[in-house]
């Protein structure tokens, strides 16, 4: 059960516990063969002290309602679920409904994450956090917790993202965070999450990792998805409130997968919502440029969990693509390789032009800008549309949900590029 | 039953003649797959026990930047997992040292626990020392190690609670990798003075053999842990000789981190 958010189908009469067959609450460290703790020693001594924190947190009426408090009156929620009636027409008739993370705080589901973690390094009695970032969305995220709670914050992002997002880093610096660049290996995300684990292996004392996605050594994947939890429960509240019944089908999209298990959470025991994740394809899966890691990855070790990975045929990893900052990471979070495996999600690719179109097509159907990740999620709402009015649905009476994960004002730059808003040559001039 | 440990074998060798066992790291492919093979062995010819050569890998989270530069170099002169055998067997044939590999998880989970084990054993490896494997996610490397007789090597920290150092002195074999510091490789002017606490709690866990490593970059450190511990185990110093000066600059350091006169 989540008291956080009174977990409506859990809370009240029904026991404490979730029954055995539930999908909802897995607790880790194992999900099937995934998850864990691939890691070294040095480490887990902290991840011991964060999981036993996090588990006493949990049972903590004073956290759950701090908690509770800054979610409402600090990131905004409870988010809303707005109906996109515009982009419905283009998505056949079928009823699209937006959950719009977009409007927190910050303006990405990563507040909920980071300001739960932050408040367990202040009961850890850690001074100080760190976080890797690729886009700058968790990093901004991040330094926005630590600002409002008075933690030092160190960020490491690739140095070539520091170039991309300088704006970003920018923001980051304006908070008081300190932004490190990552010259190390291909200078990317996966190499900003190294570079972060060297720092906490060196300073576990004072430093709390602030992990930004569902994935990592356990208790980080189960963690990370309680506190996005929220997302799922609105969302299915939201939804019987206002189309008065479950969805047919929920999307989101997959990075290391925090936004995508928030909301699955919601409806994972509801064996007729069928849900799906959206990873990003790049150039298409059929050219090395993507970031499709449980469509083709292989399962493999990596940053402390066991899951699917892009790698090669020597165990090295293998560097990831994406139009998509935030999508661009060649591992998942562990309990979505355990949900593939059984067939309780699908997984499938949005190539970077899918993925353009549909986030134009949001643009100015509803006059919502969205990130560029969730517009994989947008995208691979008008397939499952499609496929579903080919299989015969009647559109009007079809339901799905997309999980707007963030809004795009960070992505103006590469859309405005993508669509050739910005003359380059007169700019070089 | 468990098997004849080549590891222990060399540091009781070393304890014999009243030292500690002089342990030295490199990595595989650096500058290329022949020089690793010669400076290993000019390694083992200037007192050398025990050569750690280890696997470059894309992610190595445990190493500081004179290691990672060498690995980089390595991957990108098109270094391949398999060749870690040709290299074993090079060292192995052309001098007596016991040779062990350094490898995170990955690249052994991705050839399969089982072959990776076998094809150590036949090159005339000793075993493995697993920076980023515990055992409680070894399961399929207690078997395979068991099967081919090799040495299972896990390390142990400052951090590590007493239950924890007793689980992992308890799963080794050969020897505990105790690490001296909270932090990653790379040389540093002093050895923490955490690097006896922690090779104490590892032989009050029952640990033959406990071998310390991180930091480790000259003689004078060699003498002070070597007063403690059963081992010392040197990387950066030497990967960093060995890129500034070949094969005849690790084969000095090394000379000098035995306290022997050079053999060039
Ligand atoms: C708006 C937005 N959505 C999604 C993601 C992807 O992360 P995750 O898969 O953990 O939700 C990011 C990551 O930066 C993001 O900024």
């Amino acid at each position: 059960m989540n008291p956080m958010t009174g977990d409506p189908d859990q809370g009240g009469s029904k026991p404490a516990s979730a029954p055995s067959h539930s999908l909802r609450h897995a607790a880790g460290p194992y999900f099937g063969d995934y998850g864990g703790r691939w890691m070294p020693e040095s480490l887990i001594a902290a991840m011991d002290e964060l999981n036993e924190t996090f588990e006493a947190a949990k049972a903590d009426p004073e956290f759950i309602a701090q908690v509770k408090d800054l979610n409402k009156n600090y990131s905004g929620r409870p988010s809303l679920l707005t109906e996109a009636k515009r982009f419905s027409e283009a998505a056949g008739g079928v009823r699209v409904f937006l959950k719009r993370e977009d409007l927190n705080h910050t303006g990405s589901h990563k507040i909920n994450n980071v300001l739960g973690q932050a408040l367990l390094a202040k009961r850890m009695g850690k001074t100080r956090i760190i976080a890797e970032t690729g886009a700058g969305q968790h990093g901004v995220a991040s330094a926005t917790a630590a600002a409002l709670m008075g933690l030092e914050c160190v960020v490491y992002m690739g140095a070539e993202d520091t170039r991309r997002q300088a704006l970003n880093v920018a923001r980051m610096q304006l908070l008081g965070a300190t932004v490190i660049p990552v010259t190390a290996g291909s200078q990317t995300l996966k190499d900003a999450i190294n570079e972060a684990l060297r720092d906490w292996v060196a300073n576990v004392g004072t430093t709390h990792y602030l992990l930004g996605t569902a994935a990592g050594g356990h208790p980080f994947p189960a963690m990370v998805r309680y506190f996005h939890e929220v997302i799922g429960e609105e969302a299915r509240e939201q939804i019987i409130a206002q189309a008065g019944r479950l969805p047919d089908a929920v999307a989101a999209c997959i990075g290391g997968g925090s936004n995508a298990i928030g909301i699955f959470h919601g409806f994972l025991d509801d064996a007729d919502v069928e849900l799906y994740g959206f990873e990003a394809g790049g150039d298409g899966i059929d050219t090395p440029r993507h970031a499709a890691t449980i469509t083709l990855g292989r399962p493999g070790v990596l940053h402390g969990a066991k899951s699917y990975l892009m790698q090669d045929d020597d165990g090295q990893t293998i560097e990831s693509h994406s139009i998509s900052a935030g999508l661009d990471y060649p591992g998942v979070g562990p309990e979505h390789a355990y949900l593939a495996d059984i067939g309780r999600v699908h997984y499938e690719p949005i190539t970077d032009t899918e993925a353009m179109d549909a986030f134009s097509l949001l643009c100015r159907t509803e006059g919502i800008i969205p990130a560029i990740e969730s517009s994989h999620a947008l995208a691979g709402v008008l397939k499952i549309a499609e496929r579903k009015i080919a299989a015969g649905a009647v559109p009007k009476e079809t339901i799905i949900i997309a999980n707007l994960s963030g809004r795009g004002d960070k992505d103006v730059g590469t859309a405005a590029e993508w669509f050739n808003l910005i003359d380059t040559e007169k700019d070089a001039k | 039953m468990s098997p004849v440990s080549k590891s222990a074998a060399a540091i009781a060798a070393a304890r014999a003649e009243g030292r500690p066992a002089l342990i030295c790291y490199l990595p595989a492919g650096f500058p290329d797959v022949q020089g690793t093979i010669d400076a290993a062995v000019a390694m083992a010819e200037n007192g050398a026990d025990i050569i750690e050569v280890g696997i470059p890998y894309s992610d190595p989270v445990m190493d500081g930047s004179v290691i990672q530069a060498a690995t980089v170099q390595s991957l990108a002169q098109g270094f391949k997992v398999a060749q870690v055998f040709d290299i074993v067997k090079g060292i192995t044939e052309r001098c007596s040292a016991t040779v062990m590999i350094m490898t995170y998880w990955n690249p052994v989970l991705r050839m399969g626990v089982d072959e990776f084990s076998r094809r150590l054993a036949e090159a005339g490896g000793a075993g493995l020392i697993t920076p980023d494997l515990v055992p409680d996610e070894a399961a399929e490397w207690m078997e395979a190690s068991d099967k081919y007789g090799l040495d299972r090597v896990f390390l142990v920290a400052p951090s590590s609670t007493e239950a924890r150092m007793k689980a992992t002195v308890d799963a080794s074999r050969g020897f505990v990798y105790c690490v001296s510091v909270m932090g990653v490789t790379g040389a540093r002017a002093e050895v923490s003075d955490a690097a006896a606490a922690v090779v104490a709690a590892a032989h009050a866990a029952g640990a033959e053999n406990a071998c310390v490593g991180l930091g480790v970059s000259a003689r004078k450190h060699v003498e002070e842990i070597g007063a403690y511990s059963d081992g010392v185990i040197v990387g950066t110093a030497l990967v960093a000789a060995l890129r500034d000066g070949g094969v005849d600059a690790v084969a000095k350091l090394t000379a000098e981190l035995s306290g022997r006169a050079v053999n060039a």
